[in-house]
C-alpha cells in the first residue's frame, strides 16, 4: 500500500495541506471525539471549510486545559466545563470575552444522567432511590474529574430544587458519596467501570451515556427528574495561527447544520430551533451552576481539595470505614 | 587457568589496583565517556527530579509539610506502602518458587513458561488493568470480586512486578553448587534443613534485592492499579492516583510535594540494595 | 546429576507455581488476544488498520527505534564506566541509575514538562531555537528513555564485573586498541545481559502510557502512540482497537524475545559473582536456559 509507505514518512512531519484553507488545532475534551469526525468532515464540504486541515487532541478536560497552558498547541479549545477554560483565560490565551457571544461561549448542553444497567433492574428513578439500601453508585473522582463535579452539584442541586435546606443537601451528598462504591479519575473510566460490572448506576454526562448506547453496550439511561444543565465551553484561541479558519469553524459548530450534526451524536443543541426538532427528554426541574452560585465560588466552597465540603465528606467517610 | 583464578580476583574490579599506564589511559578515555553518561543522565532524570524537588518546595517548608500531611494524602501513602510490601513479599516467595521450579525442575515447555514471566512487560500497564478487572472483578468467570479491595490492588501489583522477583533469584539459583547441599543431605539434613541453611542463605540476597525492586515499581505504579481499586479516596485510593488527581486540579506543588517523598522513599531503597549488592561482592571471596 | 527426592513436593511445588503463572499472568494474557479476536479476524485487521491506528504503530516504532539504541549505548557506557572505574559518588551514580524503576509515570511526566515544558526550566531558551520537545515527537522519547534507562546497565554491569579485565588486559597488552578490544572481547563476553537487557528496553518502551500520556498532548495522527491509541479506544467504548492494538504490542516484545532466544547460546549469565573458580568465560552452559 503506497498509503503505509506515506505514513512511514509522515510522521511528525505535517499533514498535506489542502488549498489554500489552513490548519486548525483542535484541543477538546474526551467525550466528543467520535462526534467531532462527524463534524470536521461535515465542515470539509462547506466553502469555508473546504481544505481546512486538522490537528485533533482529545484527552481529560483539565488534563487538556493544563497541557494547552504548557504549550500545547490549540486553536480551538472546548472543554467539559468553564473552569478549564478560565484556566486559559488567566494565561492569556483565551479572550476574557469568550463567554459574551450569543450562546454565552457554550457549544453543546447535555444533563447529568442516571446510567443503569438494562431494564433498569433496581427501578433507579430518582435521586433519592440512589441511596436506598442496597444501591451501588459510581461517580468519578472529583478531584481529577469535571464530570464528576457536574454530578455532585446536579445532586446538591436537585435537593435544593426539592426544597431541602442547605444541610439537608449536603447531609445528602454525604449519603450518596457512602453508597459510591468506585471513583475512577476521569468519566470515561467511571464508564469502563461500570461497564466492567461495578455498581448499579453510574451517573454520567447524557450525551456519554447515548453514545454508549449506540454502540449497543447494555445500558439504560433514566432521567432524573432533578437535575442540572452541564454547558460546554468553546473557544478561538489568542495565538491561533489561523484565526480565519478556526473562527469559521467555530461558526460551523455553532449553525444550524453543526448542531444537527451535534444532536444527532447526542448533544443538546443550544440553538433552540435545532432543539426543537429533537426530542431529548425534558427533566421536570432544569437548573445550572449559575442557579447555584456559579463555578468559581462552587469551586472553592465544594472542591477544594483541603478546604472543601465536598473533601471534608470524603475524610469523615474514609476514616469512618478506615481499616 | 586456576593460578589466573588466584592471582586475580575479577569481583573485586572496582578495589584492584592499577598499574601507571592503566590509570593513564582511563583518565583519557574515561574523559569524554563519564561526561557523556553523565550528561545523559542529567538531562533525562537529575534535572527532571530536581524541577519536581523545587517545585514541590516552591512555597517553603510549610506548604511542603501541609501538602504531604493533607488527610487525602497521607491515606493514599499509607495505603500505597501497605501494599507494596504485601506484594514484595507475596512475589518474593512465589518468584523462588517459580525460579526453583525453572531451575531445578525439569518439564516440557519449561522454555517456554520462562519466556511468560516477561510478558507483563510487554504490556501496557492500561490494558493489564483492564484486563484484570474484567476478569476478577464483578463480571469476571471465576465468580471472585477483588475489584475495591486491597487484594484487587496488590494483585494488580504483582502481575507488574513479578518478573523482578524471578529474575533476581533465578540466576543466582542456576549458580549455586549442588555439591554443598548434597553433602549436607548424604549426611543427614532433611530437605527442610538443607533448604534454610544452606540453600536460603545463598538466594537470600538476591531474594532481598527482587523485593526491593518490586516494592519501588509498586509504589509508584498507576495504570494498572487504577481501575481495579475503584480509586476511593481515603479508601482504596494510591499516591500515584492522588498524585495525579491533584496534577488535574492544577495543585502541581501538592503533587510534586507527595513525588517527593515517593522518590525519596526509592532513593533509600534503591541505595540499600546497592549497599546490598556490594557487600555481598565483597565478602563473597572464592 | 540431580538426586531423585520425593515426587510429591516437586509436583506440588511445580503445580502451585504454574497455577500462580497461570493465572497472575496466562489467564489475563490470553484473555487479551481472546478479546482482540473476538469478532473475528477480519475485524480485529479493521481496528488495526485505520489511519489514526496505523500513525500510532509507526510512531510507536519509531520512538522505540530512538530511544532503545540511546539507552543501550548510555547503559553500556554507565555498566563499563561503574565496573572498570573507582570513584567517589559511584554508589550514587549507580542508585540514580535505578530511579526511573521506581518513578511513578505520572511523575516522570511532570518532571519532564517541569524541565522541558513551555513555563519550565528551559522552557524559554528551547522557544528560542524554536525547538519543542513537550507535546512533541522528542518529548515522547526522552518520557521512553527515561523509565526505561535501567534496564541495559542492570544486565550488563554484573556482567562486567563477573568476567573481570584479563583478557582485555592480556589483548592490550599485546597491542589491541581500545575500540578493538571493545568490540572484539568486552561485547562478546556481554552479549547475553546485552540482548536480554534490550529486550527489557524495548518491551518497556513499546508499552509505556502514563508518562507519554502527559508529555505527548495526545495529537492525533502526530504525537499519538499506540498505548495513547490504546488507552483512547478503551475510552470510545471500541475495545477491538484497543485489545488488537495490545495484541500488536505483545507480539512485538514477544519477537524480539525470541529472537533473543534463537540467536544466543544456552547459557545464562549470573548477576551476582560465581563460587566456581576458573575462568568465567569458559564455564561449561549452566542449567536450564532462559529465553
Amino acid at each position: 500500500m503506497a498509503g503505509l509507505a506515506l505514513l512511514g514518512l509522515s510522521v511528525g512531519a505535517a499533514p498535506p495541506a489542502g488549498a489554500a484553507g489552513g490548519t486548525v488545532s483542535l484541543v477538546a475534551y474526551s467525550t466528543p471525539k467520535p462526534a467531532y469526525s462527524v463534524l470536521i468532515s461535515a465542515f470539509d464540504e462547506t466553502a469555508a471549510g473546504s481544505g481546512v486541515t486538522f490537528t485533533q487532541s482529545f484527552g481529560p478536560s483539565g488534563t487538556q486545559a493544563t497541557s494547552v497552558t504548557q504549550g500545547l498547541p490549540a486553536d480551538v479549545v472546548n472543554f467539559s466545563l468553564a473552569p478549564d477554560m478560565n484556566k486559559l483565560v488567566s494565561a492569556g490565551l483565551v479572550a476574557s470575552t469568550w463567554g459574551s457571544g450569543p450562546t454565552k461561549g457554550i457549544v453543546t448542553d447535555s444533563i447529568v444522567s442516571f446510567v443503569v444497567r438494562p431494564g433498569n433492574p433496581k427501578h433507579i428513578k430518582t435521586w433519592a432511590d440512589l441511596v436506598k439500601p442496597g444501591v451501588q453508585v459510581i461517580t468519578p473522582n472529583p478531584f481529577s474529574s469535571g464530570s464528576a463535579k457536574w454530578n455532585l452539584m446536579a445532586a446538591y442541586g436537585a435537593q435544593l430544587a426539592l426544597h431541602k435546606t442547605k444541610a439537608q443537601a449536603l447531609a445528602y451528598l454525604t449519603q450518596l458519596l457512602q453508597h459510591t462504591v468506585a471513583q475512577p479519575s476521569s468519566a470515561s473510566t467511571a464508564l469502563q467501570t461500570f461497564l466492567g460490572g461495578q455498581g448499579d448506576v453510574l451517573l454520567d454526562y447524557e450525551d456519554d451515556a447515548i453514545y454508549a448506547q449506540n454502540q449497543n453496550q447494555p445500558v439504560s439511561i433514566v432521567t432524573p427528574p432533578e437535575t442540572i444543565l452541564i454547558e460546554n465551553p468553546i473557544a478561538v484561541t489568542t495565538k491561533a495561527a489561523d484565526p480565519t479558519a478556526a473562527k469559521a469553524f467555530v461558526k460551523f459548530l455553532l449553525s444550524t447544520e453543526g448542531q444537527t450534526l451535534w444532536a444527532e451524536q447526542g448533544y443538546r443543541p443550544v440553538l433552540p430551533s435545532v432543539a426543537a426538532r429533537f426530542d431529548f427528554p425534558t427533566p421536570k426541574k432544569l437548573f445550572t451552576i449559575d442557579g447555584l452560585g456559579g463555578w468559581t465560588s462552587v469551586n472553592t466552597a465544594f472542591f477544594d481539595p483541603t478546604t472543601g465540603k465536598v473533601a471534608a465528606i470524603e475524610q469523615s467517610l474514609g476514616q469512618a470505614t478506615s481499616g | 587457568m586456576t593460578e589466573l583464578a588466584l592471582r586475580t580476583t575479577p569481583r573485586r574490579t572496582p578495589h584492584r589496583r592499577r598499574t601507571p599506564g592503566e590509570r593513564a589511559s582511563a583518565l583519557v578515555t574515561g574523559g569524554w565517556g563519564p561526561t557523556l553518561a553523565v550528561t545523559y543522565l542529567s538531562l533525562l532524570v537529575i534535572l527532571p527530579v530536581a524541577a519536581v524537588v523545587t517545585n514541590a518546595f516552591s512555597g517553603g517548608w510549610h506548604a511542603f509539610w501541609l501538602a504531604v500531611t493533607q488527610p487525602q494524602a497521607l491515606a493514599a501513602l499509607k495505603l500505597t506502602l501497605v501494599c507494596s510490601v504485601l506484594v514484595a513479599v507475596v512475589n518474593s516467595v512465589a518468584g523462588l518458587a517459580i525460579a526453583w521450579v525453572l531451575v531445578r525442575d525439569d518439564f516440557a515447555g519449561q522454555r517456554l513458561v520462562s519466556a511468560i514471566i516477561d510478558l507483563p512487560f510487554a504490556l501496557p500497564t492500561i490494558v493489564a488493568g483492564l484486563t484484570l478487572l474484567t476478569l476478577y472483578g464483578p463480571n469476571g468467570p471465576f465468580r471472585v470480586n477483588v475489584a475495591g479491595t486491597r487484594i484487587g490492588i496488590v494483585l494488580a501489583l504483582a502481575f507488574v512486578t513479578l518478573p523482578f522477583c524471578v529474575r533476581t533469584v533465578q540466576p543466582v539459583l542456576a549458580e549455586l553448587d549442588k555439591e554443598t547441599e548434597e553433602a549436607a543431605a548424604s549426611l543427614g539434613a532433611s530437605h527442610a534443613g538443607v533448604l534454610r541453611r544452606i540453600v536460603l542463605p545463598s538466594i537470600a540476597p538476591a531474594m532481598l534485592a527482587g523485593a526491593g525492586l518490586a516494592f519501588a515499581r509498586a509504589i509508584g505504579e498507576f495504570g494498572s492499579v487504577v481501575l481495579i481499586s475503584s480509586n476511593l479516596p481515603f479508601k482504596t485510593e494510591v499516591a500515584s492516583s492522588y498524585i495525579y488527581n491533584l496534577s488535574q486540579s492544577n495543585d502541581l506543588p501538592g503533587a510534586s510535594a507527595v513525588s517527593v517523598v515517593l522518590i525519596a522513599l526509592a532513593l533509600v531503597l534503591l541505595l540499600g540494595i546497592g549497599a546490598l549488592r556490594r557487600q555481598f561482592n565483597v565478602t563473597e571471596a572464592a | 546429576m540431580k538426586k531423585r527426592r520425593a515426587n510429591w513436593p516437586r509436583l506440588s511445588l511445580r503445580a502451585g507455581a504454574l497455577g500462580y503463572l497461570a493465572l497472575l499472568i496466562v489467564v489475563p494474557v490470553g484473555s487479551v488476544f481472546y478479546r482482540a479476536f473476538q469478532h473475528g479476524a477480519a475485524a480485529a485487521w479493521d481496528a488495526i488498520t485505520t489511519t489514526d491506528a496505523l500513525h500510532a504503530l509507526v510512531l510507536t516504532l519509531v520512538v522505540a527505534g530512538i530511544a532503545v539504541p540511546l539507552d543501550t549505548v548510555f547503559g553500556v557506557g554507565v555498566a563499563l564506566i561503574l565496573a572498570r572505574h573507582r570513584f567517589p559518588g559511584a554508589w550514587l551514580l549507580d542508585a540514580l541509575v535505578d530511579i526511573p524503576l521506581a518513578l511513578s509515570p505520572v511523575v516522570v511526566g511532570l518532571a519532564l514538562v517541569l524541565v522541558y515544558g513551555h513555563t519550565g526550566w528551559f522552557g524559554n531558551w528551547l522557544a528560542a531555537r524554536g525547538i519543542t520537545v513537550i507535546f512533541s515527537v522528542p518529548g515522547i522519547v526522552m518520557a521512553s528513555a527515561v523509565v526505561a534507562l535501567p534496564y541495559v546497565v542492570r544486565e550488563v554491569l554484573p556482567v562486567l564485573q563477573e568476567i573481570g579485565t584479563e583478557q582485555e588486559q592480556a589483548a592490550r597488552t599485546l597491542g589491541a586498541g581500545r575500540v578493538a578490544v571493545f568490540r572484539r572481547i568486552t561485547l562478546p563476553s556481554i552479549q547475553r545481559g546485552l540482548a536480554y537487557g534490550m529486550t527489557l528496553t524495548t518491551a518497556r518502551v513499546l508499552g509505556e502510557f502514563g508518562a507519554v500520556a502527559i508529555v505527548s498532548g495526545a495529537i492525533l495522527g502526530r504525537t499519538q502512540t499506540l498505548t495513547l491509541f490504546i488507552s483512547s479506544s478503551i475510552e470510545n467504548l471500541d475495545p477491538v482497537g484497543a485489545y488488537t492494538g495490545s495484541v500488536i504490542l505483545a507480539l512485538i516484545a514477544l519477537a524480539v524475545l525470541g529472537l533473543l532466544a534463537l540467536t544466543s547460546p544456552r547459557e545464562r549469565r549470573s548477576r551476582w559473582p560465581s563460587r566456581s573458580p576458573g575462568s568465567p568465560s569458559a564455564s561449561a552452559p549452566l542449567s536450564p536456559s532462559t529465553a
